[in-house]
């Protein structure tokens, strides 16, 4: 196969516009994940991938063509549902077989008491018994096959739509949030299996989620989607250590990134790194990136207002004092522990520090652009 | 607690018996009549058994005296073809109010609304004509065609399917299902609850239909069982009091016995599609 283009894909819904002039390309057998809040037109922009809905404007390309006129079965694409969506009237391994059949056995052959006529058929159906069956053994329902959907856990649902959308051996699959439908802990192990199974089959993968964690664990590649537009298209350590837009940075990352206006920093006395840029109003970091120290210059007065200890980190949820909101800063459960209501100063490493302009934009700092 | 939960039960119950006694009276009775000798149904103290049993003259009558079997038969052909039509039509007809999207859809579908108001008595005479002048009349063709087209069927279907996820459509037309598959394949499997309840609703409105048939048909030999029934009434009815009510009985009971028969899958039908 080959890679997909994005080509400044428009779609409205009425009035509303639903994908703004998305561009994107996705790299033959990469994993790219579209994240984003509910809502931003992800499931919209797979559907148009998928050729189930069309786009209002802009082009989809498969190496280099056009696919625009060319139906859903025609695109070589699998799609795994939210909500599944199997069939319910039919067993396991008929969901599973279903897609092989159409595309292998004639119309004349899949109709039901006549199919049975053509001699064709008979070795045909051997051929995808062995194949479903592989299929299911794979993804460990092989001992499902008989049952109807309705007779399976949510997992083990998932796992069936797997296996209907890999049995084909599709060039692309596009995903859209199978595992929100999942209990945590099936989710952590879901997550592994289907890169798992990425790694294995080596083809394209899209993946839609509303949740940063997956996006960050699973991907070769992000996309950070928001209202309809792309934010940033980058693998998930540069989302994360480099966002270029505070509503990115403030999208990936538990807990959220720290922001601090600059009139706050500034009545706070923080210090002013080596050339804040004229246009940044907004100064964001990791709660990471600060440390709680003794009382200096350069230092954020506050006091604590909780704590959180995961056993690894603790988190300390600071009020800032000057009205400057609250931060988050990350110690070490070694470090002499805060209690709620110390007064505390935090102490920004500088080169951690991000700055943003009034339109949520990042802005390189001066002194890091002059080095 | 408990007391009241229980003195509340048996007032439901006893409410649903009462409303079930007096929908099933007239049944009764005209069982009851269909087993009297002549005396005995004019007798002036009333019991549910007759004296003497009348029951094997009377039904002997009903089916000797006019061609029941030709009439039932009628029936259930003329049943048969109106349901197949009216599927032939409303399914694909719902599926594309209800899934696809396109011009004028919301237009077509208010069309239907207001054929749904239309009672079809009113359209009786527009049929007569059309019929006459294809020359159709008293045919089987002229029990038949003015039902294919069921508003209330499409409306119905059109409903259900709606509730069906796009997302089911979707994953079938990536499997590379046609349209038409996806309609007989997924949406009919899907909604038997409403194809059954459907069909209920229209076997029982023309295997009991009398307006229709009085207008469209006149010989015997192509009568349905509501209109085949009239042949008794011609005669002194008096006389014919039982042989009426047996034959009333014979009728109904194939309906009666499709029902029960059928009973059990209704209700697994609409369990198995209320699992997600
Ligand atoms: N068929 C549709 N008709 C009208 N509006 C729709 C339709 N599908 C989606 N939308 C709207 O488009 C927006 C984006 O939807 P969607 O792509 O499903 O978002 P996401 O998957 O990111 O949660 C939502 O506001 C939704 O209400
Ligand atoms: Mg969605």
């Amino acid at each position: 196969m080959a890679d997909i283009e994005l080509h400044a894909i428009e779609k409205r819904y009425g009035d509303t516009r639903v994908v703004n002039g998305v561009s994107l390309t996705i790299r033959d057998g990469e994993f790219l994940t579209l994240v984003g809040p509910s809502g931003c037109g992800k499931s919209t922009l797979l559907r148009i991938i998928a050729g189930l809905e069309a786009q209002d404007g802009g082009e989809v390309r498969v190496g280099g063509t056009c696919v625009d006129d060319r139906r859903p079965k025609e695109r070589d694409v699998a799609m795994v549902f939210q909500s599944y969506a199997l069939y319910p009237h039919l067993s396991v391994f008929d969901n599973i077989a279903l897609p092989l059949r159409t595309r292998r056995l004639s119309f004349a052959e899949r109709l039901p008491l006549v199919g049975r006529a053509f001699p064709r058929r008979r070795g045909i159906e051997r051929a995808i018994r062995a194949e479903v069956e592989q299929a299911a053994a794979m993804l460990d329902v092989a001992h499902l096959l008989h049952r109807k959907p309705g007779q399976l856990s949510g997992g083990q649902r998932q796992r069936v739509a797997l296996g209907r959308a890999m049995v084909r051996h599709p060039a692309v699959f596009l995903m859209d949030e199978p595992l929100s439908n999942l209990d945590a802990k099936l989710r952590v192990q879901m997550r592994a299996e289907i890169t798992a199974l990425h790694r294995r089959l080596g083809v394209t993968f899209i993946y839609v989620t509303h949740d940063q964690a997956e996006a960050m664990t699973m991907s070769d590649r992000v996309a950070v989607m928001m209202g309809g537009e792309l934010l940033q298209v980058a693998p998930p350590e540069a989302l994360y250590r480099d966002p270029q837009d505070l509503r990115v940075a403030e999208m990936i990352g538990s807990p959220k990134i720290n922001v601090v206006s600059r009139a706050h920093w500034a009545a706070l006395g923080g210090a002013e790194p080596g050339g804040l840029h004229a246009e940044t109003t907004q100064l964001a970091f990791r709660p990471e990136d600060a440390a709680i120290a003794g009382p200096g210059a350069g230092t954020l007065g506050g006091s604590v207002a909780s704590t959180e200890n995961l056993g690894s980190d603790i988190f300390l949820n600071v009020t800032l004092t000057h009205g400057a909101g609250a931060i988050v800063v990350r110690t070490h459960p070694d470090a002499p522990r805060a209690r709620a209501g110390d007064p505390v100063c935090v102490r920004v490493e500088h080169a951690r520090l991000m700055q943003f302009d009034s339109q949520g934009r990042r802005r390189a700092a001066l002194a890091r652009v002059a080095a | 607690m408990r007391r009241r939960g229980r003195a509340g039960r048996i007032a439901r119950h006893v409410l649903l018996a009462c409303t079930a006694a007096f929908a099933l009276a007239p049944f009764v009775w005209m069982i009851s009549l269909s087993i009297k000798p002549p005396q005995e149904i004019f007798q002036a103290d009333f019991h549910l058994w007759p004296t003497q049993f009348y029951g094997f003259e009377n039904y002997r009558i009903a089916f000797t005296a006019a061609p029941m079997f030709t009439f039932l038969l009628n029936g259930l052909m003329v049943c048969a073809a109106i349901f197949t039509l009216q599927l032939l039509v409303c399914v694909p007809c719902a599926y594309a109010l209800a899934k696809l999207r396109f011009h004028g859809r919301d237009t077509l579908f208010a069309a239907v609304l207001v054929g749904l108001l239309v009672p079809p008595q009113a359209l009786a005479i527009p049929h007569f004509v059309l019929l006459y002048v294809f020359g159709l009349l008293d045919t089987y063709a002229a029990l038949i065609l003015p039902w294919a087209i069921s508003a209330f069927g499409i409306f119905l279907l059109r409903q259900f399917f709606r509730a069906i996820p796009d997302d089911v459509i979707h994953a079938a037309r990536l499997d590379g299902l046609g349209e038409f598959e996806i309609i007989w394949r997924i949406m009919v499997p899907m909604s038997a609850p409403a194809l059954a309840a459907f069909g209920i609703f229209s076997v029982v409105a023309h295997w009991n239909d009398l307006f229709w048939p009085l207008i469209a048909v006149r010989s015997a030999d192509i009568s349905t069982p509501a209109l085949g029934i009239l042949l008794f009434r011609d005669d002194e009815a008096g006389q014919f009091l039982g042989p009426l009510m047996a034959g009333a009985a014979i009728i109904v009971a194939p309906l009666l016995l499709a029902f029960l028969i059928a009973q059990r899958r209704f209700i697994d039908g609409l369990a198995v599609t209320t699992m997600k």
